[in-house]
């Protein structure tokens, strides 16, 4: 079983990237469950939700404590989030941000990928400018970090669940899959600097 | 067709596709959802229900009663307060025998102002006379809503339909999700026993003296007695059509195991996998999921638990001053029984503390490193409290 922790602000569509990324999955043939950490939040408060992916029925109803992977929507959660709690050696932390941070080093021992989805959001007139929708492209990268699900599951995901401009939102996932930068195995012989001069370049 | 479906939404679909005529809601969290969804059923034609946005849950509920006199089906959710308020209209229902089906998400009583699972809110009902089916999966959601209507029908009694809030009324997982026509055939339009009607007036609920009210109170309890009977056809009738069933009380490798856990909810669910993992390293475990809450299934309860050496209850709920409710009902159910295995109360996951794989599994080793029950109920994962608030 795969088991996936996500974390956003409310606002930025979180909880519906789970549930979309549930529907892709199904439609690819695995057996899903999603749900949101629910708590009072309000728009700009850190939200948790989980996704779980296995072959056959899932029987657990509990929160995700050691997830397989990580997704983080908004970078400035990492000054107030651990977001690597529990996480499984070797699992993939995907950070949406413009940049390569400059503590990398703490994700030592697990695989780092990188998405600009706040600018393929606002590329694609997602939201606003002070509060773009990254939901849609961050399921892009991840669908290409992970290999699955399918971006034609997600495509069609996205069209049957989102009313508004499904073909702009289904675009920004296709870049984000296109575009995403995979860093891998964070470890010493991590040239972070290198990496991070790379990445502006794209 | 098997879709991604939110909990919450499984019962909206439920209630869509009995063709429920009046639906009335006062919104609270985590019951939202059911509500959001019909109403845009009924708001975009999909469903020609009467959709009455009423003052509080006290009139949803008076709402229906009226409804349901006049011989229509109907149908409202709440969690929490918002069941809490209804109260005095529970005892209503139930006792003007109408076929009312509500959908009940679990949460906790505040204070401490609380949104989470907790099955308190619905098991402090348990004497007002309505039958009480507690699920742990969408798809049990479901079809237990469109089997209520069947049940509540045919028995004249309000069904309860309870699901823990988040948990599963905000969980996302494939349901298959029933054609009109199947369901139609398994669930036909209400027929009234009685009803208003201006071509042959009557009164209801008049006052009822000492020399009828006590007969009525046992009609009542023979209808409860009725659908442990009826709870089974309606099974059967639904399985028929649509192959699933979930029964009064579920056994899972009970046969053998020496000690039972007994669980309800979606603890259930999640102790099925832990069931899994004790079996696979040789250990003699069973679990019984209790569906049916009100009626409870007494025999079968017994039948099912005696041959066992131990049962631990596990109860995301408590009554103050006693213990976890299911583990007293099961506690009653046993001690008629000469010999019965000693009866283990477990308490877990109150407010929506989360009843994990370790804690599951930490109830097992302790019932079976344990002789006999050495306190009516052992708090699981709770830190240190002082009581000395309750001396001020």
């Amino acid at each position: 079983m795969l088991e996936i922790r996500f974390h956003g602000r409310g606002g930025q569509g979180t909880v519906v990237a789970t549930i979309l990324l549930a529907k892709a999955f199904f439609q690819d043939g695995y057996y899903v469950q999603s749900f949101p950490l629910f708590g009072v939040e309000r728009r700009g408060a850190p939200v948790e939700a989980y996704l779980r992916v296995d072959r056959g029925k899932i029987l657990v109803r509990t929160n995700v404590y050691t997830p397989d992977h990580v997704v983080v929507l908004d970078p400035t959660l990492l000054e107030g989030v651990n977001i690597a709690f529990g996480l499984k050696p070797g699992g993939w932390i995907l950070l949406n941000t413009h940049s390569t941070p400059s503590y990398l080093e703490a994700f030592r021992g697990y695989q780092v990928g990188l998405v600009d989805a706040t600018r393929i959001a606002l590329e694609y007139g997602l939201g606003t400018r002070t509060q773009p929708i990254v939901n849609t492209a961050v399921m892009g990268g991840l669908a290409r970090v992970l290999g699955m699900p399918t971006v034609d599951a997600i495509s069609k995901a996205i069209r049957d669940e989102v009313s508004s401009r499904p073909e702009a939102n289904i675009k920004a996932a296709e870049k984000a899959h296109a575009e995403v930068t995979l860093l891998g195995l964070i470890d010493d012989r991590s040239n972070t600097s290198w990496r991070r001069s790379n990445l502006e370049d794209t | 067709m098997q879709q991604v479906l939110e909990g919450s939404h499984a019962v909206s679909e439920a209630v869509r596709l009995a063709r429920v005529q009046v639906i009335s809601a006062y919104p609270i969290t985590p019951q939202t959802h059911i509500m959001e969804r019909l109403s845009e059923y009924c708001a975009d034609g999909n469903m020609g229900a009467r959709f009455l946005r009423v003052e509080s849950e006290h009139s949803a509920l008076a709402a229906l009663i009226g409804a349901s006199t006049s011989g229509v089906r109907t149908f409202t959710a709440t969690s929490s307060q918002g069941l809490a308020l209804m109260h005095e209209l529970l005892h209503w229902a139930s006792g003007a025998r109408l076929p009312i089906v509500m959908a009940e998400v679990n949460r906790a009583m505040a204070p401490g102002w609380n949104i989470w699972a907790d099955q308190t809110d619905s098991l402090a009902q348990r004497d007002t006379g309505w039958i009480q089916l507690y699920c742990e999966e969408g798809q049990e959601v479901l079809d237990t809503t469109i089997q209520s209507y069947r049940l509540a029908e045919s028995v004249n009694l309000p069904v309860m339909v309870i699901l823990d809030a988040f948990f599963l009324s905000h969980t996302f997982e494939p349901v298959d999700v029933p054609e009109q026509e199947s369901v139609d055939r398994f669930l036909p339009p209400y027929q009234p026993k009685f009803q208003l009607d201006p071509e042959n007036p009557c009164a209801f609920n008049q006052l009822a003296p000492p020399d009828v009210y006590m007969e009525m109170r046992y009609n009542i309890q023979s209808a409860m007695d009725y659908a442990l009977d009826r709870f089974e056809e309606v099974e059967e009738e639904y399985f028929s059509i649509f192959g699933r069933r979930y029964q009064a009380v579920e056994p899972v490798q009970c046969e053998d195991a020496e000690i039972i856990l007994v669980t309800s909810g979606t603890v259930t669910s999640t102790s099925r996998q832990v069931l899994a993992d004790l079996r696979a390293r040789g250990e003699k475990v069973g679990l019984l999921k209790v569906k049916l809450f009100r009626p409870f299934p007494v025999s079968l309860i017994r039948r099912l638990v005696s041959p066992a050496s131990k049962v631990a209850v596990i109860d995301r709920n408590f009554s103050f001053g006693a213990s976890g409710i299911f583990a007293q009902e099961v506690r009653a159910a046993l001690c008629n029984l000469p010999g019965h295995p000693p009866v283990f109360g477990y308490v877990a996951g109150l407010g929506g503390r989360d009843v994990t794989t370790a804690i599951i599994e930490d109830i097992y080793w302790r019932t079976k490193n344990a002789g006999i029950p050495e306190q009516e109920s052992f708090w699981v994962g709770i830190s240190e409290v002082s009581h000395a608030i309750g001396h001020c």
